[in-house]
Parts: structure tokens; sequence; C-alpha cells
């Protein structure tokens, strides 16, 4: 079962780097679906099923629809600047990541509460989820949609701007 | 039946952080900026679902639902802003280059 665990976050890890380092961005999409599917079976095995379903749902479905929409909009194809090629050369990024390994390593090293007995995780079900959202974070929700409401015409507004162009 | 451990969340969560913080930092293409912010973001709502499984606490899976939904107000505002940007004949979506919104 601990194998399980590991599998899932090492995908999950994988696909992350893979994605900063793709050129062609159809790819990357792909990385980041597998990435976030990956994420949802580590939240299934935290006990938060209502979550993972949240997140293969609006995450893995709807945002990266709307991404490979704007994709094939745009029409990329290989458009990368020389600059960020040269970023992305190992030569670039060897010293900083040397001494971002070594600062990481001291961190975990002494980070004291990180090593030590800890309690077992219990799962959180979607009733106890309901209860507080709609209970003690019912304003926290209309905040919500106050949000969602101005992206909304924020974007319409972004829009329109283009169809007046045309 | 959890099987992760909190420190082991913490640790996922602290890498693909770092992840997604590096492909800001070295990524000019605004799309995949986009991406690594996604990434960033996920790592924030592992790290509030961890904790709240951890105390017992809904309130950690509260936030992870807000979360969801600021991402994805935050995609869709980008990729619009992007499709603009994209609509007035700019050739390159380098990030350095769109600092004039001319809305």
């Amino acid at each position: 079962m601990h194998t399980l665990a590991l599998l899932a976050a090492g995908v999950a890890l994988v696909g992350a780097i893979m994605v900063i380092t793709r050129r062609v961005a159809v790819h990357a999409v792909l990385y980041l679906v597998v990435t976030l599917l990956a994420l949802a079976a580590v939240l299934v095995m935290l006990g938060a099923s209502f979550a993972a379903m949240l997140e293969i749902i609006i995450y893995a479905g709807a945002i990266m629809v709307l991404f490979v929409f704007v994709i094939m909009m745009l029409n990329l194809g290989q458009t990368d600047s020389a600059r960020e090629k040269q970023w992305l050369r190992p030569r670039a990024w060897c010293g900083p990541g040397i001494l971002a390994t070594i600062v990481c390593a001291e961190l975990l090293y002494c980070l004291s509460p990180l090593s030590g007995p800890e309690p077992a995780l219990t799962p959180v079900t979607a009733h106890d989820v309901g209860l507080s959202l709609f209970g003690r974070y019912v304003l926290v929700v209309e905040l919500v949609s106050f949000l969602l409401l101005a992206g909304l015409v924020s974007a319409f507004y972004i829009g329109r701007n283009r169809a007046g162009g045309h | 039946m959890p099987v992760f451990s909190f420190n082991d969340t913490l640790l996922l969560a602290t890498a693909l952080f770092s992840v997604g913080l590096a492909g800001v930092l070295v990524r000019r293409n605004m799309v995949f900026m986009l991406m690594s912010l996604d990434i960033m973001l996920n790592a924030t709502a592992l790290v509030f679902v961890g904790a709240g499984a951890r105390w017992h606490d809904a309130t950690g899976q509260v936030m992870f639902v807000l979360i969801l939904a600021l991402a994805a107000v935050e995609t869709a505002v980008g990729l619009a802003i992007i499709v603009c940007l994209h609509g007035r004949g700019r050739p390159t979506l380098d990030a350095d280059t769109g600092n004039l919104m001319e809305g």
C-alpha cells in the first residue's frame, strides 16, 4: 500500500518536472493532466475522496480543456524565443540547481518536527465538508460567488475588445 | 483509508511547489507560466487537505474548494489576456513584451 502512495507521488513529481521542460505546449498540457490525476490519487490516499473527485472533474476536466482550446486558437507551433532555449540548457541551471539542493538538504536535515512519531490520519468525509462549508463558512461561499462574477466580467470585457477589433 | 503520512504530504507539496516556482521563473512563455501557477496552487491545496486529515477538521477541504474556484477564475482571466494579446498581432507570447494592456 505504501508502494502505491510512493508511485502516485513520484508520477505527480515527474509529470510536473516534464511540464516545465517541454517545448511544445500541447505536450505540457498532457503531462499536466497526468500530474493532476496522480494528485487525485494522492488525495484519495489521504482519505479525501470528495476533494479527489473535484480535482478530476474541475481541474483535469474543465481547466485543462480551457488550456487546450486556447492553445488550439493561438496556433503556437514551435515559437520559442532564443532566450528560453538558453535558459533550458543544462549549463544555465546547473549551478543554481546545485546550490538550491545544498540549501534544501540543510533545511530537511534541520527540521526536527518532521522526524518523530505522529498519529495516523483520519479521513474527512464529504458529509463533514458540506456541513462545514454551508454552516460556518456560508459567507465565504458568497464571497467566492463575487470572485467568480468578477472573473466572468473581466474575461468578457477583455474578449469584447478583441471581437470589436475585427 | 489514509496511507500517506503528514510528513510525506508536506514533502511532496514542497517539491511540487518548488517545481512550479522554477517554472514561473525559468519559462517566459505565458501559457507555461499559467501552468506552473496551477502546479503551485495544487501544492498548496494538497497541504490544506493533508492538514485537514491530520487534525480531523473539514476546514482543510473547504479551503481546497475555495482554491479550486480561485484557480478556475485565475486561469480564465489569464487565458483571456493571452488571447487578447495574441489577437493584436503580437508574434510572441514572451511575458516581458506584454507590459502594455492598451485596454
